[in-house]
């Protein structure tokens, strides 16, 4: 049975099955939506805590790290009060809607993304900060400077970010209510099809996942390797 | 050795009271340091500093680890607030003219990207990109202009950290142990470019551990033992019959603390 099942999967990725190619294009582009809000959110936030100096610092360094281990479900149960009817954004009508996953995910993964860069930086800070007050360069220099210089090690970041969202399945669930044609994406496809024992659609939306993944962390690999050869990191 | 003669003829020497005086008042580039006082965790680390520099020229920073040499002249560049006391070049506070003066540590920070790129980043701006390529040409980097600077040997590194510090144009060059860790060859090339540099009117301050290279390179000598200077005196006077008795140990080998 189990035979089966992977080889019907193996039919469903490899003849471009429509279902499963609906899932798989929604999965990505609400991934790479929340990724691009969390990357032009997280990046400025990790940056400011990395170089600027103000009272609470520690603080907003202490919370940003632990927003990196929030639980998804709790994330989607935040964003669905904020959403539902009776919520403060309820006049949007967004809930069950991508947009909705979006907002979920860019909840889930900006502080990966900011407490990332905040690290990156901050070690780019401590080595930089004596030349750039020596060559007299200003915060508006120094601070393009800071993120082309580390531009291989925030690429795997916002990789590490995208690998976090597209897996996630707990916020979508909620906000998103898994609606066939709508917001169903691989995760909550998946989550779907196992309990309705249609493994070989399961099966298929999970390999598809591990690919992502796969690809994602190969892409990653190269770019540390690339950047550590040519002493950029 | 040739630049060291030319520049002895040239500039005349006086010291009263610690005051180095040069004929060339046109490249005057003066430091004028008062009572300057440093803690770092209640410790002090720098103490009543009072030092006057006047003219080009280069003059050699000497003292034991920990003596404070590193510590002034993060001081005078700006690099360390003082908790007491008063530093102006040129008259003005020293934090105002910044834009006048340069620094390379003793070990080179190298920002990740080509040699090229990281002089370009420190040029000031309308920068000619010839004037870049003549200045890689004669820190003999021009070949490698292309290649990541951290990639780079330790001479080299350290000779594109002097290139990006000339770049900028500065009257005043402060020098950490440019040549620490670098063989012969390397430290002789990175000499020889800074005598250049000291002959267009720049007024260097070089830390250093080698007597010799103080013996080649210096005009005066500044030493330094716990945080304050004990000697600021011409080289000759200094080699020749230094005065306090830490100089006169330092100078013997004798370990001092």
């Amino acid at each position: 049975m189990l035979t089966d099942a992977f080889a019907e999967a193996f039919h469903l990725i490899v003849s471009g099955s429509d279902a499963l190619t609906e899932i798989m294009a929604l999965s990505i582009q609400v991934s790479l939506s929340a990724l691009l809000a969390s990357v032009l959110l997280g990046l400025p936030i990790g940056t400011a805590l990395a170089i600027s100096q103000f009272s609470g610092k520690r603080i907003a360094i202490t919370i940003v790290n632990a927003l990196m281990g929030l639980p998804p479900v709790v994330v989607g149960l935040v964003v669905y009060l904020m959403l539902s009817r009776s919520g403060p954004l309820g006049v949007l009508e967004l809930l069950y809607t991508p947009t909705a996953m979006v907002i979920a995910q860019v909840a889930l993964i900006t502080p990966i993304i900011a407490a990332m860069t905040h690290q990156v930086m901050s070690d780019l800070h401590d080595e930089y900060k004596d030349l750039f007050k020596s060559l007299g360069i200003g915060t508006g220099r120094a601070v393009p400077a800071y993120i082309w210089d580390a531009r291989y090690s925030l690429s795997t970041t916002v990789l590490a970010g995208f690998g976090r969202a597209i897996s996630e399945v707990g916020a979508v669930m909620i906000v998103g209510g898994n609606i066939d044609h709508l917001t169903r994406v691989m995760t909550t496809a998946i989550a779907l099809e196992t309990s309705r024992g249609e493994l070989a659609m399961a099966l298929a939306l999970g390999i598809v996942l591990l690919m992502l993944a796969l690809i994602a962390n190969a892409v990653a690999t190269w770019i540390q390797g690339f950047a550590q050869r040519n002493a950029y990191v | 050795m040739h630049s060291v003669t030319r520049m002895s003829n040239e500039i005349r020497i006086g010291i009263e009271a610690g005051i180095i005086q040069s004929n060339q008042s046109s490249h005057r580039s003066k430091i004028a340091v008062r009572q300057l006082s440093l803690s770092l965790g209640g410790v002090p680390l720098l103490r009543d500093i009072n030092l006057d520099i006047r003219g080009n020229g280069i003059t050699m920073v000497l003292g034991a680890n920990g003596a404070g040499k590193s510590l002034l002249l993060k001081c005078l560049h700006g690099l360390l607030k003082p908790q007491g006391g008063e530093i102006k070049i040129d008259g003005s506070p020293h934090f105002e003219t910044r834009q006048q003066q340069a620094m390379v540590f003793q070990r080179p920070v190298l920002m990740r990207r080509s040699v090229l790129a990281n002089v370009t980043f420190a040029a000031p701006e309308n920068t000619d990109s010839r004037e870049i390529a003549d200045l890689l040409n004669r820190v003999h980097l021009a070949e490698i202009a292309n290649v990541p600077a951290r990639l780079l040997s330790g001479g080299e590194q350290q000779r594109l950290a002097l290139a990006r510090a000339l770049i900028t144009k500065p009257s005043i060059l402060f020098l950490d142990e440019p040549t620490a860790s670098l063989d012969p060859a390397s430290a002789l090339i990175i000499e020889r470019l800074i005598q250049d540099t000291s002959l267009t009117g720049v007024r260097i301050l070089f830390i250093t551990h080698d007597i010799n290279q103080a013996k080649r390179l210096g005009q005066d000598v500044i030493f330094m033992h716990r945080g304050e200077i004990t000697e600021h005196t011409d080289k000759n006077k200094f080699f020749t019959n230094a005065e306090s008795r830490e100089a006169i140990a330092y100078l013997s080998g004798e370990l001092i603390l």
